[in-house]
């Protein structure tokens, strides 16, 4: 049992995966404009959130929003279902392929044999797209890889059932319901606006370009408050997050970018390919910030010269990124 | 970021399975797909996790050794779990777990205690019983 299935790969697991997936479907939506719509820019640091003792970044949106906006904003339905019997969820993982759908599935990543040792951390919110079986073992549309590739039937569900945080308890989701006609446009503003206030009207001082704000004065204060080991762990993790693969580079701004430039010619509106430049700068200006952290990190720096140089960087795409949103948030059609 | 300035620097981290994806503009400021094998400082943050990482097994694998804990020790950190993770797979509360890392009460696990902890950490019953044999 086979289904005809188009892998393409693309930068961040889940706007890739609902990319791949509609694209079935007959809905043909490229995956930074999934990523735009889905409001998925996002910045957040959370000290009290910590995971191996060193405090969480995101530079995206938690995992599944991405999904639920974009489908709430073009009017798609989606099945969703976990499951507590493993038995269950892969029978009726078997029963969906009969019907000639490919599924996403909620993996974990360290429960992939076919990625990298390297990259195989306990993340429990890779999306991933099965689309049938052959001799046995499922077929597997990972939008990380280059093609598609092969799990077997225990290591999947291994991946489906892992545990802990955020575990994806099996499960699994297809669409149901795809519109022949679809408010692009507006789906389009309603995605912008939404990532525009994410960015700077949410009061919570942690989130947006607060939140890179209050995250550069903690880095300025690392030297003297942690251990020069500390100090290189929690800034190596912030620089993970923003460079890892699956997050497209530069946390998102080129994705993002990408995203605007071709807003910009559906909606027709110019100003929008002036703004995708900026983002772009800006992008680049986070890649020079991770640079130069992870020579810090490195050489295991003590001075506290150069964290002060960090977060200084680390401002200047605050600053940067509150005009643009503040441009941004006007947006109507 | 230009389409010619996306960093190709392979360090073979990734063992060549995966190449990146990356969003560049080219020369007329269009976006475009870039594939990447990697970028130095991903791969030196990368590595220092990892490094972190080897460090606590190599700590925990001397006191195995040593026969201060139990080798579920040893594993809890060769899986990148803890004691609560561990527990919600093989189905003991956390104090359960905490006890059977004493080595005194680990030697008295019957077998079927011990095939649970060894599904958990997808090895077989001597692995977990002997560290030495662990090839992974």
């Amino acid at each position: 049992m086979q289904i005809n299935f188009e892998h393409n790969q693309s930068a961040h697991c889940e706007s890739g995966t609902a990319s791949n997936l509609l694209r079935h479907h007959g809905l043909i939506l490229s995956e930074p404009m999934i990523f735009g719509i889905g409001s998925g820019l996002f910045f957040g640091h959370f000290p009290f959130l910590k995971v191996n003792g060193i405090p969480g970044t995101t530079y995206r949106i938690f995992p599944g929003l991405i999904f639920s906006r974009t489908c709430k904003r073009l009017g798609i339905k989606m099945k969703k279902q976990t499951f507590r019997s493993e038995t269950k969820a892969m029978e009726e993982l078997d029963r969906i392929l009969e019907k000639g759908m490919p599924v996403g599935l909620l993996t974990s990543v360290y429960y992939l044999p076919y990625l990298p040792a390297a990259l195989r951390f306990h993340f429990n919110a890779h999306n991933i797209v099965v689309y049938g079986k052959r001799d046995g073992n499922y077929l597997v549309s990972d939008p990380v890889m280059e093609t598609i590739t092969e799990i077997a039937p225990e290591d999947l569900q291994r991946a489906r059932f892992a545990k802990g945080a955020l575990a994806p308890r099996g499960k699994m989701y297809y669409p149901i319901f795809v519109p022949k006609e679809i408010n692009l446009k507006q789906s389009i503003v309603d995605g912008i606006r939404r990532t525009a206030v994410d960015m700077t009207s949410i009061p919570v001082p942690l989130i947006g370009v607060r939140g890179i704000r209050f995250l550069a004065k903690r880095i300025a204060a690392y030297p003297e408050k942690l251990s020069v080991r500390k100090s290189s762990l929690y800034l190596g993790n912030i620089v993970r997050m923003q460079e890892e693969i699956g997050t497209g580079g530069a946390g998102f701004r080129f994705l993002f970018a990408a995203f605007l430039q071709e807003s910009s010619s559906i909606l027709n509106q110019n100003w929008l390919m002036d703004l995708s430049k900026e983002v772009t700068e800006t992008g680049d200006k986070w890649r020079d910030f991770a640079y130069d952290a992870a020579r810090i990190c490195k050489d295991r720096a003590t001075t506290g010269e150069s964290y002060e140089k960090l977060s200084s960087m680390m401002l200047e795409c605050a600053n940067r990124e509150e005009k643009i949103f503040t441009k941004l948030k006007k947006i109507s059609l | 970021m230009e389409k010619d300035k996306v960093p190709q620097e392979d360090s073979n981290i990734l063992e060549g399975k995966v190449k990146m994806l990356k969003y560049a503009v080219d020369e007329n400021g269009n976006y475009t797909k870039v594939s990447s094998v990697g970028w130095e400082p991903e791969t030196i943050v990368l590595s220092l996790a990892w490094d972190e990482i080897h460090e606590k097994i190599e700590a925990v694998r001397i006191r195995v050794l040593a026969n201060e804990i139990s080798p579920i020790a040893y594993y809890i950190e060769k899986e990148m779990l803890d004691i609560k993770l561990l527990s919600q797979y093989v189905g003991y509360f956390s104090f359960q777990v905490k006890r059977h890392l004493k080595p005194s009460i680990f030697k008295k696990l019957s077998q079927k205690q011990l095939e649970k902890y060894a599904k958990a950490f997808q090895i077989t019953t001597e692995q977990l019983l002997d560290i030495t044999l662990e090839n992974k």
